[in-house]
């Protein structure tokens, strides 16, 4: 087991595309780290390059205090559980997992004993002698994961393992990969797409945009102090809602006016943040589940918020309602009980305490 | 109600004209298989059939010729108590066996380079293999005459064993690009990043892998090396060197009398190693084929 260490890492493909520009992260030894970002962003070409499956342009990849830019894969010690499982398919479940081992040329008992000690993990002893035309998805992928861990590696690299499955068994699968990690304890990059699946799993979530890293931190703290607009908005869902609007006063109390007329006070706590923006454009985030009907409620910093639903969403143990301002849609998460209705104005809470300001010319969260 | 009672009934004579252009399709499919299994099968069931015969019942112009009077394997005999036609069959034996092997060891290494290393001129190379396939061996024996001549090699089995894989290689090596094309990129990744090297992966992964491939291309190198005519004629003078395809034509046509059950029985004799071959691995074969109509 070992730390990987990313320095300014660059990666350009023919052309001249810069799919990966200048990279810098530690990752700590035992660590669970997922990369996550919309599609192209980069993930994918940063973990193969740390996998050694692609060339690296510029900087430097180090595993265990070793620079490994010019080391081929088979010898950087690492696993990859890769979205197609990539299991051979003319060997059965056993010599698929055992195939590293083999090769490395590891005594039979020895191979033996790691592998079942792996299928036990995954609970897949009864499927060992079956070839992988005969599993289903979710097994497939136990497998591919058996196939990491038997090695025993000093990193375990994952792009988007749980993609080709359906909804109910990636849920399942999710679980599962962390129950692994936390028996094999084994350094974990973790490529994903999916943000839940980022807040769920990781220790820290390194959030991608465009080829460099908007943000990097544990999944809570991306949640409530996301950096810039693109992090506000790429985690949590419902996604974060943006208004326009205006700083109005000045160092002795400041208020967010909505283009509407909506006016919300900002907590004085805040006031003295926020001061040398007021008189400028700024940009209101506030999550849905920030934007409740009103209940009485101890907090302080609670603003009355106008709305008109347009669409009513009963999800069950909550209601999504959307509405618009200046033609921004705004979606609010409401209790079940409350009662809506379509094109019956509303007063909803805004809790401000939650709430973020963004500058619109950096997208900066101020 | 009512509704319900619609939607079925439409349900109903949707399937009725289902299955009625499904009838349609097979009478069509069993008609034109039974007309090409006529075509196909006439000659060789006519060789059959004149092979039982003795050489005054084949000169009889009288009776229908698709039947036999009085069946005899005189023929047969004749031709396996002759030392030459057993010659002919091992030589064919060396020749094919040898080819077989050359060839799948070339095609094999040289599409896994062509299909997974990227090189320059990689894609030039590919194509241009194939190219080489399309000139004909009628217009190639002149030359290669000249070659296998300056080799020393004419009149010679080890000429043929020379020249046959430039017949075979190319199609078989652009069957196997086609069939390691289809083998998805990580798995190479998995076996690199599992330790293997080059020459594992292609023993290891590849190659089982692509066992369909192989062994249509192996059918397809067989085939042509069995079958082949231009060159042995070309190349071979003497009996004790020739293959079967030319030693049956030149052995059994004595000017002009044509040895006609004789050369029969040889053609049908000729033929049964092609078919045991086909019969063993056509279900590979049918698999190999389609797996390189979807891909490549
Ligand atoms: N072989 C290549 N040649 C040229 N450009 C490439 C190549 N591979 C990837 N790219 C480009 O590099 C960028 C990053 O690709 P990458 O595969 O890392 O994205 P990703 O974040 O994994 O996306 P996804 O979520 O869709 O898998 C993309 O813009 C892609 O078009
Ligand atoms: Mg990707």
């Amino acid at each position: 087991m070992a730390q990987v260490s990313l320095r300014k890492l660059v990666k350009a493909y023919e052309g001249n595309v810069q799919a990966v520009k200048g990279i810098d992260l530690e990752i700590a030894d035992h660590e669970f780290v997922v990369l996550v970002g919309p599609s192209g962003c980069g993930k994918s070409t940063t973990l193969r390059m740390i996998a050694g499956l692609e060339e690296i342009t510029g900087g430097d990849v180090a595993i265990g205090g070793t620079v490994v830019n010019d080391i081929p894969p088979r010898d950087r010690d690492i696993a990859m559980v890769f979205q197609n499982y990539a299991l051979y398919p003319h060997m059965s479940v056993f010599e698929n997992m055992a195939f590293g081992l083999t090769l490395r040329k590891f005594p039979k008992d020895e191979i033996k004993r790691r592998v079942d000690n792996a299928a036990r993990i995954l609970d897949i002893v009864p499927l060992l002698e079956r070839k992988p035309k005969a599993l289903s998805g979710g097994q497939r992928q136990r497998v591919a994961m058996g196939r990491a861990i038997v090695r025993d590696p000093k990193v375990f690299l994952f792009d988007e393992p749980l993609s080709n499955l359906d909804a109910k068994l990636r849920v399942q699968m999710r679980t599962e990969i962390k129950k692994v990690h936390q028996t094999v304890r084994t350094t974990t990059v973790y490529v994903t797409h999916d943000q839940v699946e980022a807040m769920t799993l990781a220790d820290r979530v390194v959030v991608m945009n465009h080829g460099v890293i908007e943000q990097v931190g544990p999944p809570q703290e991306l949640y409530h102090h996301p950096a810039t607009r693109f992090v506000a908005g790429f985690i949590g869902s419902p996604a974060m809602n943006f208004i326009p609007g205006r700083l109005e006063g000045d160092a002795h109390g400041l208020r967010l006016v909505l283009g509407s007329g909506v006016i919300l006070p900002v907590p004085p706590e805040r006031t003295a943040r926020y001061a040398p923006h007021a008189a400028r454009p700024v940009l209101l985030g506030i999550r849905p589940e920030h934007l409740t009907d009103k209940k009485p409620t101890d907090k302080r910093n609670i603003a009355d918020f106008p709305a008109t639903p347009e669409v009513i969403e009963p999800m069950g143990m909550e209601t999504l309602v959307h509405f618009r301002i200046d033609g921004h849609e705004i979606s609010a998460r409401l209790d079940p009980a409350c009662p809506v209705a379509v094109g019956e104005p509303i007063t909803l809470a805004a809790d401000m305490d939650q709430m973020h300001i963004i500058d619109p010319e950096t997208d900066k969260v101020l | 109600m009512s509704v319900t009672t619609a939607s079925s009934a439409g349900i109903y004579s949707k399937a009725g004209s289902l299955s009625r252009e499904r009838r349609w399709a097979m009478w069509t499919a069993y008609a034109s298989l039974i007309l090409a299994a006529i075509i196909f099968l006439a000659p060789p069931v006519y060789m059959f059939i004149t092979s039982l015969k003795s050489s005054g019942e084949i000169a009889n112009m009288q009776g229908n010729p698709w039947l036999v009077r009085s069946p005899t394997l005189e023929n047969y005999s004749a031709l396996l108590g002759n030392g030459m036609f057993l010659r002919f069959f091992v030589n064919s034996a060396i020749v094919t066996v040898l080819v077989v092997a050359i060839t799948m060891v070339i095609s094999v290494l040289a599409a896994f380079a062509l299909a997974r290393m990227r090189f320059f001129g990689s894609q030039a190379l590919a194509t241009g293999v194939f190219l080489t396939y399309l000139v004909p061996d009628t217009l190639l024996f002149i030359p290669l005459y000249q070659i296998v001549g300056g080799l020393g090699l004419l009149n010679s089995i080890w000429g043929l064993v020379l020249v046959y894989p430039t017949l075979t290689v190319p199609f078989c090596t652009w069957i196997m690009i086609g069939y390691f094309a289809s083998i998805p990129k990580e798995l190479d990744e998995a076996a690199l990043i599992d330790g293997a090297s080059w020459s594992q992966m292609l023993l290891k992964i590849f190659v089982p892998v692509a066992m369909p491939g192989i062994i249509a291309a192996t059918i397809f190198a067989f085939t042509v090396s069995w079958a082949a005519f231009v060159y042995p004629t070309a190349f071979v003078t003497t009996p004790d060197q020739m293959p079967l395809t030319i030693g049956i034509v030149s052995q059994l046509v004595r000017a002009d009398t044509f040895a006609w059950g004789q050369i029969m029985a040889g053609a049908l004799l000729a033929a049964l190693p092609p078919v045991v071959i086909y019969a063993f691995l056509m279900d590979y074969y049918i698999a190999g084929l389609t797996a390189g109509a979807t891909k490549g």
